[in-house]
C-alpha cells in the first residue's frame, strides 16, 4: 500500500529551481499492476525514485503500509528498501564481476541471510527466471534478455512487495522485452505491486492502471485498477 | 542487518580481482613500505649488534675486583685508624670461582723488576696471573705456549714474555725454552705474546708474565693487585658483581673493603647511540608507509569514483550507509593486509641476503620494527581509506545509477 500526499521535489539547476514533482497525490493498492508514462523530463523517474525510496521528497509525506517512510534514517529506508522494495533498470546493473548468482545473492547477503538458505534462495530465483544453466556465467557472457531476467531474479530473490521497473525493456530487442514484460507480468499476477516507467506506449498500455505525467504533474489516471 | 566477516572480504577480494593493476599498484607500495622498514631497522640492529659483539670480544663481560673502598665522600673508620684495607688474596679469588656465572677468573699480581738474560738485563713490569688470562683479554700467542692450567698456588718457574722484549733481548735468536733471571729467581720462557697493543694501561708487548704463586714470592706479598672476574654472558654481569661483594664482604669478616668495577657502562653507551639510529632509520622508512597510505587513499577513490554504479547499485539493493563503509574499508584492509605481508616477506629476503653477502653484520630486524611496521600498514590503509569510503557512503543512488 502506497500513499503519496502532496509530494514536492524541486532541483537546484545552476541558479534556477526546478519542479521535478510539483505536488503529486497518488494511492497505489497492494497488488495493483501500474504503469507510468510520460515524456522525458516529465518526472516520471524522479516519482519513481521517490517511491523506491532512493530519493527524499522537499515535501509531502508517504506512506508505505501506512508507515510514514519519509522521516526514517538512512540505514532505516536502505532496510526498507531491502526487504520490500525491488529495483529493475533499463541498464539491468549487473556486477560485472560476479555471476549470475553471486549478482542475485547481493541482496541476501546485505540482508545477513545465512550462507546455507542463500544458495537455495538464489536457486529458486533463477529457476523461476529459467536460468538455472546460467548462474555460474558472468554477465558478460549473457544476452541482454537473460541479463535482465538475472536482474529480476535478484529483484525479487528477497520476496518484496513492491517491484519497480525503470524503463525494463529500453535496452532491449522488441523479443527479449516481450519476454521480460511477460515475466514482469506473471509476477504481478502472483500478487507483487509492479510499477512500470516506460515512454514506450505499447508496454505502458498493457498495464491495468496507467498514469501520464507532464511537468511534475500527474496529468491523467486511468484510475484505481481492479486490484 | 550485519554482514558476515567472510561476504565482506569475499566481497573484498573479488572486487580487487576486478582491477588487478589498481590492486597491484597499491600492493607494491605497500610491500615497498613495509619492506623498507624491515631491511633499514635489520640493518640498525645489525650494526648494533655488531658493535656489542665487538665489544664482547674486548672482554666485555669482564668484572674487576680491586681492593679497598674507594668512596668519594665521607671518611670511613679505616682511614681514622690509619689502617691499610685487608689485602685481596688468592683465597678470595677461587671463593669466587664458584659461581656458576663465572666463566673465568684470572687474579693479578703486578710489580717491576730486573730482568736479565746473558748480560743483557732491562727493568720490566712483571705480571702474575693464571692461564685464564689469555683467554679472558682475548690475547694470542706468537710462539710457544701460554701459562700452564696448574694449581695457582703453585709457583711454577715460567715465563711468557711480550714481543718487544723478546727483540730486546734475545734478537734473532730464539727465546723459547732459555732461562731468564726476574730479580733474584730463574725462569724458564715458554712463549711469545702476539702483538695486542695497549691493554688496561699497560703495553702487553712490554711485559712479562709468570704464574702469579711466583709474583708473590718475588715481590714478598700476598695481595693480589686485581681480580679479573669473566662473567658467563652480559646478563650476568650484574649478579656476579653482587656475588663478588657478598661474597668478599663475607670473607673479610663482613667489611666492605673491596671495588668492584665493570666494563659494561661504555658498551650501554654504544647500545644506546646505535638503538637510537635503528629508531632513526626506522623512522624515516615508516615516512614510506605514510606515502603509501595516501596513494593508498588516492586509488581508492578513483575506485570508488570507478564504481559509482556498483555503489549506487548496493545502495538500491538495501545497502545501509555503514555496510558501504565497511565494504570499502575491507576492500583496502585486505589490500594493506597482502601489501604488508609481501612486504613482510621481501624486507626479510633483503635481510637475508644482507645476512648472505655481509656474513659479520647480524641482519635481523628487530620484533618491535616488524610490529611496528604492520600496524603502520594496517593503520594507514584504514585511515587513508575511510575518505573515499565516507565519500561512497554518501553517494546519491539516483545519480550513481543513472551513470551522470
Amino acid at each position: 500500500m502506497i500513499e503519496l500526499s502532496d509530494i514536492h521535489r524541486d532541483f537546484q539547476v545552476g541558479d534556477q529551481k526546478v519542479h521535478a514533482l510539483d505536488g503529486v497525490s497518488l494511492t497505489i493498492g497492494a497488488g495493483e499492476y501500474l504503469s507510468i508514462m510520460g515524456p522525458s523530463g516529465s518526472g516520471k523517474s524522479t516519482l519513481l525514485n521517490l517511491i523506491g525510496l532512493l530519493d527524499r521528497p522537499t515535501s509531502g509525506v508517504y506512506r508505505l503500509d501506512g508507515q510514514d517512510v519519509t522521516a526514517l534514517s538512512d540505514r532505516q529506508q536502505a532496510e526498507v528498501r531491502n526487504q520490500r522494495i525491488g529495483f529493475v533498470f533499463q541498464a539491468f546493473h549487473l556486477v560485472p564481476r560476479l555471476t549470475a548468482a553471486e549478482n542475485v545473492e547481493l541482496p541476501l547477503i546485505l540482508a545477513g541471510v545465512p550462507p546455507v538458505q542463500r544458495g537455495q534462495r538464489v536457486e529458486q530465483a533463477l529457476a523461476a527466471m529459467s536460468l538455472s544453466d546460467r548462474s555460474r556465467h558472468k554477465p558478460e557472457q549473457l544476452s541482454g534478455g537473460q541479463r535482465q531476467r538475472v536482474a529480476i531474479a535478484r529483484a525479487t530473490v528477497m520476496q518484496p512487495t513492491v517491484l519497480m521497473a525503470d524503463e525494463p525493456t529500453g535496452n532491449l530487442d522488441h523479443k527479449s522485452g516481450q519476454d521480460v514484460v511477460r515475466i514482469l507480468e506473471q509476477l504481478s499476477s502472483n500478487g507483487i505491486t509492479l510499477i512500470v516507467v516506460t515512454h514506450d506506449g505499447e508496454i505502458g498500455r498493457r498495464a491495468r492502471r496507467q498514469l501520464h505525467m507532464l511537468d511534475g504533474r500527474l496529468e491523467s489516471d486511468s484510475g484505481t485498477g481492479n486490484a | 542487518m550485519a554482514l558476515a566477516t567472510r561476504d565482506i572480504v569475499r566481497f573484498g577480494w573479488g572486487a580487487l580481482r576486478g582491477y588487478p593493476a589498481r590492486a597491484t599498484l597499491m600492493l607494491i607500495a605497500m610491500a615497498i613500505g613495509v619492506g623498507a622498514v624491515v631491511v633499514l631497522t635489520s640493518l640498525g640492529e645489525g650494526a648494533r649488534r655488531y658493535v656489542s659483539g665487538e665489544f664482547a670480544s674486548l672482554g666485555t663481560n669482564l668484572v674487576i675486583v680491586i681492593p679497598g673502598r674507594s668512596e668519594t665522600a665521607g671518611i670511613s673508620p679505616t682511614t681514622l685508624m690509619g689502617e691499610t684495607p685487608r689485602p685481596l688474596t688468592l683465597q678470595d679469588a677461587l671463593a669466587l670461582k664458584r659461581s656458576y656465572s663465572v666463566h673465568r677468573i684470572a687474579p693479578l699480581n703486578i710489580g717491576s723488576a730486573k730482568v736479565n738474560w746473558q748480560g743483557r738485563s732491562r727493568d720490566v713490569v712483571i705480571l702474575g696471573s693464571s692461564s685464564e688470562l689469555l683467554d679472558l683479554r682475548h690475547w694470542s700467542m706468537a710462539q710457544g705456549h701460554f701459562l700452564p692450567p696448574v694449581d695457582l698456588e703453585r709457583a711454577v718457574p715460567v715465563a711468557v714474555i711480550g714481543k718487544k722484549i723478546r727483540d730486546e733481548l734475545f734478537g734473532a735468536r730464539r727465546a723459547i725454552g732459555e732461562w731468564l733471571r726476574i730479580g733474584d729467581r730463574r725462569f724458564r720462557v715458554i712463549g711469545v705474546l702476539a702483538t695486542a697493543g695497549r691493554s688496561m694501561g699497560t703495553d702487553v708487548d712490554e711485559v712479562v708474565i709468570i704464574p702469579v704463586a711466583s709474583a708473590q714470592q718475588l715481590f714478598n706479598t700476598e695481595s693480589l693487585f686485581r681480580i679479573l672476574v669473566e662473567a658467563s654472558s652480559r646478563a650476568a654481569i650484574g649478579p656476579v658483581k653482587q656475588y663478588a661483594i657478598d661474597t668478599l664482604q663475607e670473607r673479610h669478616q663482613g667489611k666492605k673493603d673491596v671495588t668492584v668495577i665493570t666494563q659494561d657502562a661504555v658498551l650501554a653507551t654504544f647500545d644506546r647511540i646505535l638503538g637510537a639510529l635503528t629508531y632513526a632509520v626506522g623512522g624515516i622508512a615508516a615516512i614510506s608507509l605514510a606515502v603509501a597510505g595516501i596513494l593508498i587513499m588516492n586509488v581508492m577513490l578513483v575506485a570508488v569514483s570507478q564504481r559509482t554504479a556498483e555503489i549506487g547499485l548496493l545502495k538500491a539493493l538495501g545497502a545501509t550507509p555503514r555496510q558501504i563503509v565497511v565494504l570499502i574499508l575491507a576492500e583496502a584492509m585486505l589490500l594493506s593486509v597482502l601489501g604488508a605481508g609481501t612486504g613482510l616477506l621481501l624486507g626479510e629476503l633483503g635481510s637475508l641476503l644482507i645476512r648472505h653477502l655481509f656474513p659479520i653484520l647480524p641482519a635481523y630486524a628487530p620484533l618491535w620494527a616488524v610490529a611496528m611496521a604492520l600496524l603502520v600498514a594496517l593503520f594507514a590503509g584504514l585511515l587513508f581509506s575511510l575518505l573515499p569510503a565516507r565519500r561512497a557512503a554518501r553517494l546519491d543512488p539516483v545519480l550513481a545509477l543513472s551513470g551522470r
